[in-house]
């Protein structure tokens, strides 16, 4: 096992360079010089230009550069924005909460009803509820999000008035941001009201985010389901008469989970490319959102920094459901 | 004689390969569906210009955000209606084909070709190269696909051909990945051996003799990103870091209809609904394709 851990760790550690050396080469790959570029229209002196210069490390050699650059990123430090000049670090930290609130409330949804939906569509292979759940899984799994956060907000939020288009919670409340999940900080508050405002503001981005992980886990889960109820185990059980309930719910579930878990956690980065969308469309304030602002402002140390802890995050997600895919299942540790 | 002979052995032979994929596709209700739709997406891609009754970019000025013809204060004259600035929904929808067939194509030669030479190269290289060139992939897929694409649009610039680069580049590594492990498990095979025994060389080894057999999960592979690329595509336009206004590119045309989605439904509705027959027609496809080419699921 500590040989399995070791060999993740080994691959796991030159992507992590990688990783940081394209995000190294954004800055300098940008056509024109990138002082200049950052300046923008109203031009620089030729101190200022001196200035950062020196500031930036552009007139070191470039080795030296990327291992300052690799120092910084090992110690926090990922320079500043140049809109609002706080850390990249503390910016993407103050506002990941809204993203992870997001994503989490989204992947519940999608596991909520994707799981019994692919289970129900096993159990009758090839009946009418499996062709409309699978067909409806296509359409969830082919659906531009963009536009289905459009129709919803057409729908629900004009024809019916039912959520607000936009925001984490209404400008009528406010209370210190101490934990960054507006659920948990509203309902702490003790505000009259400021929870549900919360809860309302979030349903529609929960569902547009979490509509094609849904389509996902249900098709995942269904062909799982398929393969576990033809074992001998699962005629074994039937045999000895238990009940389908039993049967399907408690022992071919229970094995149909371990590749599902799977796609769940690697669906991370679908999420986070979801995010993006999501969040620009409801102007919900979280790091999706962040990086399509700096990357329309030209702010390129938040792009910069941003790019890289984004990548980051998702390779150490997906180490760790490598980890505990091995932990789970002996057979993929001897590979 | 010699005739007699060979229709004898034409007769006698199991029917061709085409036959057989399209025996077990044609099973498949609808990916039969989806590959009529598909054709007719194709057909308004290539005819646009003959079909679509108005110029995609000529502005109606006194017919602004007209609705379709079955709505009250709707006309013929523009069946679909027409946008903000009076444009006819109708040809802009029918253009807008062309560009996201345009996209599918460009974005999954380049992605292809490219994954299946690095994929090549690396199940037959030697073991330095081949890490080399699978942590390079690994590198690639840490980055979500579509913030790696826009991050790279922003470097390249926003353009629909700078759009189609960054989302070829983001798509190759499945293309690599899944040639290599074909390319693995076919290398130790018998009739690989017998060509290298006979003398051919490895460039003849990994082109005439490999590869043609490791193309199905890579047509399978090909449908699937021909999808990815066209939901991508529009997923830029609409964060306006793909196609630029006026071109009648579905994603942008969305992106242009946002401030009116409350007033004007049918600017905001059709392009998205474009969007998800075309992916959801090449969708079906792709299942269909992956279940006649994978011999488990046959029922023989």
């Amino acid at each position: 096992m500590v040989h399995y851990i070791l060999s993740r760790l080994l691959t796991f550690l030159p992507t992590f360079f990688g990783v940081t050396l394209i995000s190294f080469s954004f800055i300098r790959l940008l056509p024109g010089d990138p002082i200049v570029v950052m300046a923008g229209e109203r031009g620089i002196t030729a101190e200022r230009y001196k200035e950062l210069q020196e500031q930036l490390g552009f007139d070191r050699p470039l080795i030296t550069q990327y291992l300052e650059y690799l120092g910084g990123v090992l110690q926090g430090d990922l320079g500043q924005s140049f809109v609002t000049k706080r850390p990249v670090w503390d910016e993407f930290f103050a506002l990941f909460p809204a993203t992870l609130e997001l994503s989490i409330c989204a992947m519940i949804f999608a596991v909520a009803l994707g799981l019994p939906a692919g289970v129900i569509a096993a159990v009758n292979r090839g009946k009418f509820f499996d062709r409309a759940l699978m067909s409806t899984a296509l359409v969830g799994y082919s659906m531009p999000i963009f536009w289905w956060a459009l129709l919803l907000i057409i729908v629900v939020s004009g024809m019916l008035g039912l959520t607000p288009v936009s925001g984490r919670i209404s400008l009528l409340y406010y209370f210190p941001n101490t934990t960054g999940f507006m659920l948990i900080d509203s309902l702490a508050s003790g505000q009259k009201g400021a929870f549900a405002s919360a809860v309302h503001h979030l349903v529609l981005p929960t569902i547009v985010l979490g509509t094609i992980p849904l389509a996902v886990i249900a098709r995942q889960t269904r062909s799982a389901m398929l393969e576990v109820l033809s074992e001998d185990y699962i005629r074994t059980a039937r045999a000895k008469g238990l009940s389908p309930y039993r049967i399907n719910g408690v022992h071919a579930l229970r094995n149909a989970l371990i590749p599902v878990i799977t796609v769940i956690g690697l669906s991370v980065g679908t999420l986070l490319a979801g995010a993006i969308l999501t969040e620009t469309i409801f102007s919900w304030p979280g790091i999706g959102k962040w990086m399509v602002d700096s990357i329309f402002r030209r702010d390129y140390p938040v792009v910069q920094g941003g790019l890289m802890l984004i990548a980051v995050m998702v390779m150490i997600v997906n180490l760790t459901v490598d980890v505990l895919y091995g932990l789970i299942n002996p057979k993929i540790r001897k590979r | 004689m010699v005739a007699v002979a060979e229709t004898a052995a034409e007769t006698t032979d199991r029917p061709g390969r085409l036959a057989e994929f399209w025996h077990y596709f044609r099973e498949n209700r609808g990916a039969v569906f989806g590959l009529w739709v598909f054709v007719a997406f194709v057909l308004i891609a290539i005819l646009a210009d003959i079909i679509a009754p108005y110029d995609p970019t000529q502005q109606y000025r006194e017919n602004l955000l007209q609705p379709p013809f079955w709505q009250e204060g709707g006309s013929w004259a523009f069946p679909l209606g027409t946008d903000a600035v009076g444009r006819d929904m109708l040809s802009r929808l029918l253009h807008g084909a062309r560009y996201s067939f345009y996209v599918g194509i460009v974005v999954v030669v380049i992605a292809a070709s490219g994954g299946i030479l690095l994929g090549l190269i690396a199940g037959f290289a030697p073991k330095w190269l081949d890490t080399i060139i699978m942590r390079l992939m690994d590198i690639i897929l840490a980055f979500p696909s579509l913030l790696l694409a826009l991050v790279l649009v922003a470097i390249l610039g926003p353009s629909l051909t700078n759009a189609m680069i960054a989302i070829a580049i983001v798509l190759q590594p499945h293309y690599v990945r899944l040639t290599r492990a074909s390319v693995i498990s076919e290398r130790s095979k018998d009739y690989v051996t017998a060509a290298k025994v006979t003398g051919a060389r490895l460039p003849r080894l990994m082109f005439i003799t490999v590869l043609p057999n490791c193309l199905s999960p890579i047509i399978v592979q090909a449908a699937l990103s021909f999808s990815t690329a066209i939901l991508d595509a529009a997923a830029l336009g609409f964060l306006g870091m793909g196609a630029q206004p006026p071109t009648p590119e579905w994603g942008t045309m969305l992106a242009e209809a946002r401030e009116f989605i409350l007033r004007a439904w049918w600017v905001v509705t059709f392009p998205g609904l474009a969007i998800l027959i075309t992916v959801l027609a090449i969708n079906l496809m792709g299942d269909g394709l992956r279940d006649a080419f994978d011999p488990k699921l046959r029922r023989s």
